[in-house]
């Protein structure tokens, strides 16, 4: 039982207390970037769940049993990003030879991963916190649906702000940010949760 | 002006990767909560920026075009290991602050982007000077919005306390949420005073690379950039144009005149 309870306080923290785009900075590019309507924010948001969930349980197993064994540990940033970028590659075309729903839906964000830098971050956090792989799976996995919940809020209130009364030098990426920052501080309330 | 200064100039000033730019978002909003830590990440940028655009300029014949994204990326992956452990070993408090951001300086789109920009095409003396004079603007964006952001919210500089005890700090901005602020402020006041910048480029592209991650790496600022200037160039040729018809019609015009006036 005390196994479940660690999950589930990984879980809670990688979603809502340390959330990936608001406190710790990683993925600013999309966020900022594909966060104009819900519909393609909950796409990347989706497709970001599915890669970086693959990528950690990956490179996690690399980790463990390639690295680690033979004394590579160091090599662990050539080695994630390498793995990261040919694994994009390789699930966009399996989506596109076996489930071409799934590939319809995703499919154009997918491309866009390869760049994000949280899904290399998330590796190497996975690392330095000394996750085992069924942890590690579950942080990639918390850490994207964090991502999610923040992207798509965003592109929320973005599209409320369409015909909002915006002073003139604020238009674009200010208030972009502005609408973020408070989004960061509502998000520090979760602090005190675990 | 020489050309190696050209370069250094171009990267601190004219072309400088946080305030024109807007490049590498993430380590400007993460590590910038002191003037320090900013500052040496801008240095420790620098080092990886300078010695991947000389390597890559060495080997920049070599590689074969097709795979050419993938090898820089191996090149700055490996200097990023080095620099890390270099790091780990002589400036430990450094590498403990930095903590996470050292290893994801590889997907710093800084660094590719001058890769697939200059280096790839430049001799390696050039490439040399245009690593080190980005990664001094680099350095000077973050140690500016570090010093901003430590002496608000933390009433000091560099960590020597400046401001008078009267002076209640405003923790904010050393949190998560100034980052967001300050960057807004500035992009703001970017807008407002019409300077050169990323963000008052175009109304529609909102982030230097367009915000599409998908075609980027690294080189869609570049193109982004060409586009620009292309653009630019254009507009004066056909204003250029325009001026010399209306020029021409007015003369005609002057010529029927004075004819009309011979005549009568």
């Amino acid at each position: 039982m005390i196994k479940m309870e660690q999950l589930a306080i990984i879980l809670i923290s990688s979603v809502l207390v340390n959330n990936v785009v608001l406190s710790q900075f990683l993925g600013i590019c999309p966020f900022l970037g594909v966060s104009k309507k819900i519909n393609t924010a909950a796409g990347m948001g989706m497709a970001v769940i599915f890669v970086m969930t693959i990528s950690s349980a990956i490179t996690a197993c690399i980790y463990q049993f390639i690295l680690e064994p033979n004394n590579l540990a160091y090599m662990n940033t050539i080695v994630f990003i390498l793995v990261i970028a040919a694994l994009v590659q390789f699930v966009e075309m399996v989506l596109k030879k076996t489930m071409k729903s799934l590939y319809n839906a995703l499919g154009v964000y997918l491309p866009l991963i390869t760049t994000n830098c949280a899904v290399l971050g998330i590796a190497i956090i996975n690392v330095q916190k000394e996750y085992n792989i069924l942890t590690a799976v579950i942080n990639g996995f918390g850490t994207a649906v964090g991502f999610t919940i923040s992207i798509v809020i965003l592109a929320g209130l973005r599209e409320r702000m369409e015909n909002s009364d915006i002073p003139e030098s604020f238009k674009g990426t200010p208030i972009v940010l502005i609408t973020s920052g408070l989004m960061a501080i509502a998000f520090c309330g979760f602090a005190g949760l675990i | 002006m020489n050309k190696y200064v050209e370069r250094l100039y171009n990267g601190v000033i004219k072309e400088n990767p946080t305030f024109v730019l807007m490049l590498g978002m993430c380590p400007t909003l993460a590590v910038t909560s002191s003037a320090i830590n900013g500052m040496g990440m801008g240095l420790t940028t620098t080092v990886v920026l300078a010695a991947s655009n000389i390597v890559i300029s060495f080997v920049r014949k070599i590689i074969p075009d097709k795979v050419r994204i993938p090898a820089f990326i191996v090149i700055v992956a490996s200097l990023v290991t080095m620099v890390q452990q270099l790091l780990q070993a002589y400036v430990p408090s450094l590498y403990a602050s930095l903590g996470i951001y050292i290893p994801l300086i590889v997907v710093n789109c800084i660094i590719l982007g001058r890769a697939e920009a200059y280096a790839s095409k430049n001799k390696v003396l050039l490439s040399a000077c245009d690593g080190i004079g980005m990664g001094l603007g680099f350095t000077v964006g973050l140690t500016l919005i570090g010093i901003f952001r430590e002496l608000l919210g933390n009433g000091s500089v560099f960590n020597l306390t400046i401001m008078p005890d009267s002076f209640e700090p405003i923790t904010v901005f050393v949190l998560a949420p100034g980052a967001f602020f300050v960057l807004a402020c500035l992009t703001a006041i970017q807008n407002k005073l019409k300077m050169p910048s990323a963000t008052n480029v175009t109304q529609e592209e909102p982030l230097a690379c367009g915000g599409n991650c998908g075609s980027c790496l690294g080189n869609a600022c570049a193109a982004n950039h060409g586009m620009i200037e292309a653009q630019k160039v254009a507009e004066k040729a056909a204003k250029a144009q325009a001026l010399a018809k209306a020029k021409a019609e007015n003369e005609k015009k002057n010529i029927e005149v004075t004819k009309e006036r011979g005549n009568d």
